[in-house]
């Protein structure tokens, strides 16, 4: 097994935006099996970043790491440090309840809770205790559901359970009640793979609206999505990182033969 | 030629006929397998079941009928006479008159119970048990008995000749029948799909004459002690007089005292059964860690499978004097035999079924929810409460039903812990009886089966029934409700 390209692309990007999170070496292990080799990338402020490659390439794993969603799986132990605005969320000081409070997710497959649309969006806000009064929770659930694009939709019954909606309406319900909280990131497992061309539509201009306000890391299996949404691009192959770059970089002058391979579908 | 080989001829004529069947199969298709209808397994199955069904139905057919008749044959060819002498030395006086006036009279001379007492005679006699019939009548019945013998050794001759006729008969047709289009596949299925048909039909029509059963017998009850007595009285004593003179047996039949008792006893179970087995099954599904819900879920099913006689012990021998020793502790006099000790014991009997069903619906709630409720920054248990919780509250509902409908069927652990007095008493620390215990021990020993206090058995048994059907019915509704949420 070679150890090869797990070098940092030096980030000559025109960003001029800070730095949000910073993974260093990052190395995942399921048990014995490593599914990350030493991952090293930079988000930065209010930008949209893609993660494509094949399948089983470790760009979900990845994902999850950001806000400690693999703390979950017993057998997954994580090295290497990722830091959210300078610190290093894996230090055990820090609580990951408020690390995922301020780093949020949107899942693969939409997961409204069997709540009213209503209580779905307040779940988050009412666990953090961000509003106490009901007119507070009544601000939050409309500007939430505005940002997610869902409000003019749904004004008229937001006490029908969430999972009365459509796939579309579930995601960005979804994304509504991940947006109350107020996070700083948007973490993004595939937001579309389960929805119809209309619905993901909807949701890429939904996701480069919210840009303005979160720092977003999407995971996708659409190239032309990534192409889309992200400022930068970041490709996946075999548990490596192969490059990150500009996402109109990537996909026009890729520096990595793998990379090329993969964008003009000779494999994937 | 007993039964036993006439049925192995059978089975062997069965298992000829297979691979008759498959090699003609073969044969006929000239070696080109795919030439025929259905695999060869079939034509030798359709063969096989040909020669092994029909003379099946006919040997259990036989087998119903084989006794009454050659019964009826055997009494058939008794000479009055015969008959007489018998009567005169194994009947008593009275009845034996009666018996020879009707003789006389050429009418069907014996009842139904002296019948059957003449026919063990000459069945000991046929069996060569000699020394269990009175000497005296030996000489009289001893025709009967040779009769009897040779009537059974034709009847087995017939069997079996007509059971290899038809077997061989059907085996000789379906194979002469065998060819290429022959649909035996689409033949032996149909055969195995009313056998299937047949089984299930079993289990439904046991049920329904258990149901009937119970029914007619309480329909007895019912006409000896009014219904509103039985369901509406506060006073339980099932003795009956035997003889009109004998004292303090009037007989109270008020089932109160028993349906409060099994309340009581079920309730101590539930507040033992839920909370315990709700929250193991939440450790175990939320919080244990692989190996350990490894270790404690085999464990609890180990509990699940304790013999309820073994918690019956458990119950008296260990909760019960411990329960009156903490009571007398604190200056409370408890009976050695009260309530609580058996609800104690039966609801954890009931833990393991609690918690393995709650645990079922518990992890049926889907794994996205969790994350969802995780990644918005709720920690385990704000998640368990919020988001699992109600989610699979309706199948926890239907768990806790199922739980307390075994709670009130419960028997072994009632008898031995609880008591046999109907007291009418919501206090757990005395001794209360359930419908289960008096339906026991009501029934326990030489019963006549037209008393009030044999009867009520039925009613109550009825009771019991109904509840548990209603309770199984509302919790099955709910589960299923449940299970459509997250297809």
């Amino acid at each position: 097994m070679m150890d090869t390209t797990t070098m940092t692309m030096p980030t000559e990007t025109t960003a001029t935006q800070p730095v949000k999170m910073s993974a260093k070496t990052v190395k995942v292990f399921y048990g014995e099996k490593r599914a990350l080799h030493g991952v090293n990338v930079d988000i930065y402020q209010n930008e949209v970043l893609a993660m494509i490659g094949p399948s089983g390439c470790g760009k979900s794993t990845f994902l999850r790491t950001l806000n400690r969603m693999n703390d979950t799986i017993d057998i997954c132990r994580v090295e290497g440090q990722i830091l959210l605005d300078g610190e290093d969320i894996y230090d055990p000081r820090l609580d990951v309840v408020q690390l995922r409070a301020r780093v949020g997710m949107v899942f693969q497959k939409p997961n409204p809770f069997p709540k009213s649309i209503y209580e779905n969006v307040i779940y988050g806000p009412k666990l953090h205790g961000l509003a106490t009064r009901k007119d507070e929770f009544d601000a939050i659930v409309e500007q939430s559901l505005k940002r997610a694009g869902l409000w003019n939709e749904v004004k008229d019954r937001l006490h029908e359970p969430g999972t009365g909606l459509s796939g579309g309406q579930q995601q960005r319900l979804c994304i509504a009640r991940a947006v109350a909280v107020s996070p700083e990131v948007i973490l993004m497992d595939e937001p579309c793979s389960a929805l119809d061309p209309i619905a993901t539509a909807h949701i890429e201009e939904l996701i480069d609206e919210l840009r303005e306000s979160f720092t977003i890391a999407i995971v996708t299996h659409n190239m032309q999505q990534a192409a889309r949404v992200s400022q930068r691009t970041a490709f996946f192959h075999l548990g490596d990182l192969v490059e990150v770059g500009p996402t109109e970089e990537i996909f026009t002058n890729p520096r990595d033969e793998r990379t090329q391979g993969y964008i003009t579908g000779r494999y994937g | 030629m007993s039964a036993t080989f006439t049925v192995g001829l059978l089975l062997l004529l069965s298992a000829v006929g297979f691979w008759m069947g498959r090699t003609r199969a073969v044969t006929v298709a000239g070696g080109r397998i795919a030439t025929l209808h259905s695999v060869p397994n079939y034509y030798g199955s359709f063969v096989a079941l040909w020669a092994g069904l029909p003379a099946l139905v006919l040997v259990l057919c036989w087998m119903a009928l084989r006794g009454p008749v050659i019964d009826w044959l055997v009494l058939d060819g008794l000479t009055p006479e015969q008959v007489e002498i018998w009567a005169r030395v194994m009947l008593p006086p009275n009845d034996l008159s009666a018996l020879l006036a009707n003789i006389a009279e050429e009418t069907d001379a014996l009842t139904e119970t002296h019948r059957q007492l003449l026919l063990i005679n000459i069945n000991n006699l046929a069996a060569g048990q000699a020394q269990y019939v009175n000497a005296a009548v030996v000489g009289a019945i001893q025709p009967a008995a040779d009769h009897l013998n040779s009537l059974r050794n034709l009847a087995n001759w017939t069997l079996f000749a007509a059971v290899a006729a038809l077997s061989a008969g059907g085996l000789a047709f379906t194979w002469s029948r065998i060819n290429p289009s022959l649909r035996a596949r689409n033949n032996v299925e149909r055969i195995v799909t009313w056998l299937l048909i047949l089984c299930s039909t079993i289990a439904v029509f046991t049920t329904v004459g258990i149901v009937l059963s119970l029914l007619f017998e309480s329909i007895r009850f019912f006409t000896k002690v009014p219904v509103t007595e039985f369901l509406f009285g506060l006073h339980w004593s099932p003795q009956t007089a035997i003889r009109a003179d004998q004292v303090g047996s009037s007989g109270a039949f008020g089932a109160i005292p028993l349906f409060t008792g099994t309340l009581l006893i079920a309730t101590i179970a539930m507040i033992v059964a839920a909370p315990v087995g709700l929250m193991s099954a939440i450790y175990l599904s939320e919080y244990a860690p692989k190996k350990v819900r490894g270790l404690v879920k085999p464990v609890l099913e180990i509990l699940a499978g304790v013999p309820t006689v073994v918690y019956g012990f458990f119950a008296i021998l260990t909760v019960a004097p411990f329960i009156r020793d903490m009571g007398a502790a604190v200056g409370l006099s408890i009976s050695s035999q009260s309530a609580l000790a058996a609800g104690i014991v039966m609801g954890v009997m009931i833990v393991p079924f609690v918690s393995s069903l709650a645990d079922d619906v518990i992890n049926a709630v889907p794994q996205s929810l969790r994350d969802g409720s995780l990644g918005l920054g709720a920690t385990r248990s704000e998640t368990i409460k919020q988001v699992v919780l109600p989610a699979a509250l309706p199948g926890i509902v239907g768990a806790m039903l199922l739980a307390v409908s075994r709670a009130i069927g419960e028997t072994m652990i009632v008898v031995m812990a609880a008591g046999l007095q109907a007291n009418l008493t919501l206090n757990p620390l005395e001794s209360v009886t359930t419908v289960t215990v008096q339906i026991k021990s009501i029934l326990v020993g030489d019963q006549e089966f037209d008393s009030a206090k044999t009867l009520s058995v039925f009613a109550l048994g009825l009771v019991l029934f109904l509840v548990t059907l209603v309770l199984n019915v509302v919790a099955l509704r709910i589960v299923q409700k449940y299970r459509e949420k997250y297809d």
